[in-house]
């Protein structure tokens, strides 16, 4: 038998018109684009490029927050506000590791430096996947399904977490210092490129792709994303869902700290409400990728960093509404998000 | 309705299955012989679907059980039932649209890497899988994805299938391929349940047939009787099978 014998079969993968392959491309130049935009709209290279590299730190460092809570939400529909919380505990715990090691932050060695960024994100991520854990099993188990409640649940995790903060951490903000070799910037004539960017875009490079392999390579990336579109379909060929969704939600709260402790190294200034505030662009990149996609996530998250910095110096009254206002214009235009994940 | 026979692989006794507050199995009592083809058939929203959910605990019943070779299974959720040997093909083929056809099948190869000799079976069954191997499955045509939904059942042996109306939207040219492809999976003495509204198919490769309606089977015997039997099949099914061709 066969059904290449069916005329319509090689008709059904022939090559869609070219209007329709740019269009599914489109979004992914969508970066450069503003890039290209925000040069012309400057003016100023060396203002330029200080905004543009703010701007893609700013992203990678959003996209590291967002991306465990887009897989989240792709996996078993679950809306986490308590997300922001991970955040917030990721740089409190990050700091405390940071401020004990202060002899290595201090030292005039980029490697004894290095040591302790990285013992303060291992150690964070370590406390906020097992927070990630525990939050699971006790918040958010009971209200699989149902939407409203999962709001208001997760809502009131986040408030508890940021008490929680206070009570170990005491009421005030903490100041939070650079290690030495990740202070000041390279100068090169009149552009200044600040190091502490140059490694955020660096690490969140690093952790797009390998998220992007772990999904594509693997089979349990494969699960992942067989579980996004569809979920029930998973289950019937003998995979627990519920097991996938643990795992995603633990990996989604250490990245999440992660992006606390790089955060906090940014701004150089620790509050509990750090989470919640960063949150909301953390939603927005999460909706204009498309709810369950990393890697409109990852393009949604360059967006918004760049929006932020270029509005911020061009016209800075505008700067808070608009990445909001992006969003409705990626909605207008595309109303599943940029890349959304084919539910089938 | 005739009891569980010695020989019966899988069991509804009295089954009852709540959707919400709809009651949509009214007490369903099947049985599926091992070894045969036993057709499901009956008219729109009979509850056919229901069945098969239920079966494959996507579903639970509230009343009644449900044995799949001497064990409940009444209470068990979907991966279990599916590890005891039970592969499902839905109504709407839920094939993965962002995976690749490998990547399809490799999901569906739960004890390890797909097996070269299976595979090669499985492409004699279905060249175009070969074909559109590393293809999103997404970019197959509705029949494509049909015989990869099959191909996802059947990639490693399984005791059960079930398939929810295979033919569904297909041409008539799939549909004689697919019979083709059904007849040799019944050789390789899998036990399959399933749903058609396809008259000829179910004629074709059905050995027990099973009508359902109102959320209840109503009439259970030998395919051949209720082929044969014109009277049966208007009373039974509205129209005659004949008809359907
Ligand atoms: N998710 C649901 N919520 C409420 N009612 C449902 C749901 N799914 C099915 N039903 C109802 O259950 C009844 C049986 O549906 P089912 O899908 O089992 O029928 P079917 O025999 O498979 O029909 P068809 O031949 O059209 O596929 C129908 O009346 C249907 O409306
Ligand atoms: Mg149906």
């Amino acid at each position: 038998m066969s059904d290449t014998s069916n005329p319509a079969a090689p008709a059904a993968i022939a090559p869609p018109p070219l209007a329709e392959r740019l269009a599914a491309q489109l979004p992914y130049w969508i970066v450069p684009a503003m890039v290209v935009v925000g040069l012309a709209l400057i003016g100023d290279l060396p203002a330029w490029g200080t905004l543009t590299l703010a701007g893609l730190a700013m992203g990678m460092m959003i996209f590291v927050m967002a991306s465990g809570l887009t897989l989240v939400f792709g996996l078993m529909d679950v809306l986490n506000f308590g997300h922001g919380a991970f955040i917030s505990v990721g740089a409190f715990v990050g700091a405390s590791v940071m401020l004990a090691l202060g002899g290595w932050m201090t030292a005039p060695s980029l490697w004894l430096n290095l040591a302790a960024v990285v013992a303060a994100i291992l150690t964070a991520m370590a406390v906020t996947g097992g927070l990630g854990y525990a939050f699971e099993r006790v918040i958010v188990r009971p209200v699989y399904g149902a939407h409203l409640k999962q709001i208001l649940v997760t809502m009131g995790g986040l408030i508890v977490a940021e008490e929680l903060i206070h009570l170990i951490w005491g009421p005030n903000e903490i100041p939070l210092t650079r290690p030495l070799a990740l202070r000041g910037a390279w100068v090169f004539g009149e552009v200044a490129i600040e190091k502490y960017r140059v490694l955020a875009v660096a690490l969140g490079a690093i952790i797009f792709l390998a998220l992007r392999w772990a999904l594509v390579r693997t089979k349990l990336g494969l699960l992942i994303r067989a579980g996004v579109e569809n979920a029930e379909m998973v289950e019937a060929l003998g995979y627990r869902v519920r097991m996938l969704f643990i795992l995603v939600f633990v990996a989604g709260s250490a990245l999440a700290g992660l992006g606390g402790v790089m955060w906090g190294l940014y701004e150089e200034l620790i509050t509990a409400q750090m989470g919640l505030n960063v949150l909301i662009l953390v939603f927005i990149v999460v909706i204009i990728g498309g709810l369950g996609s990393v890697e409109g996530c990852f393009v949604g998250a360059l967006m918004v960093g760049l929006m932020a910095n270029y509005t911020g110096y061009l016209a800075p009254k505008l700067a808070l509404g608009s990445n909001i206002l992006l969003m409705v214009i990626v909605l207008m235009w595309r109303p599943r998000g940029l890349l959304p994940v084919g539910k089938g | 309705m005739p009891d569980a026979l010695p020989d019966a692989l899988l069991t509804l006794a009295g089954v009852h299955t709540h959707i919400a507050q709809y009651h949509i199995l009214q007490g369903v009592d099947l049985t599926v012989p091992r070894g045969g083809l036993t057709m499901l058939l009956g008219r729109n929203g009979a509850g056919k679907t229901t069945t098969m959910r239920t079966i494959m605990g996507l579903w639970h019943a509230s009343a009644g059980s449900v044995t799949l070779d001497g064990r409940d299974i009444t209470a068990a959720q979907t991966p279990d039932i599916s590890r005891l040997g039970v592969a499902y093909v839905p109504e709407n083929m839920a094939i993965f649209a962002g995976l690749t056809v490998r990547e399809n099948l490799v999901l569906a190869a739960r004890s390890g890497p797909l097996a070269d000799d299976r595979l090669d079976w499985i492409f004699g069954l279905f060249p175009a899988l070969k074909k559109f191997w590393a293809l999103p499955a997404g970019n197959l045509s509705g029949g494509q994805k049909q015989m990869l939904a099959i191909a996802r059942a059947v990639v490693e042996p399984r005791d059960l299938i079930l398939i929810d109306e295979p033919t569904k939207g297909l041409a008539p040219a799939i549909v004689q391929a697919l019979i083709e492809a059904v007849n040799e999976l019944k050789a390789t003495d899998t036990t399959i349940l399933m749903v058609e509204q396809n008259f000829h198919m179910a004629r074709m490769v059905g050995d027990t047939v099973a009508v359902m309606d109102d959320g209840r089977v109503v009439h259970a015997g030998a395919m051949a009787e209720l082929a044969a039997d014109d009277a049966l099949q208007t009373r039974l099914l509205g129209l005659s099978m004949d008809s359907h061709q």
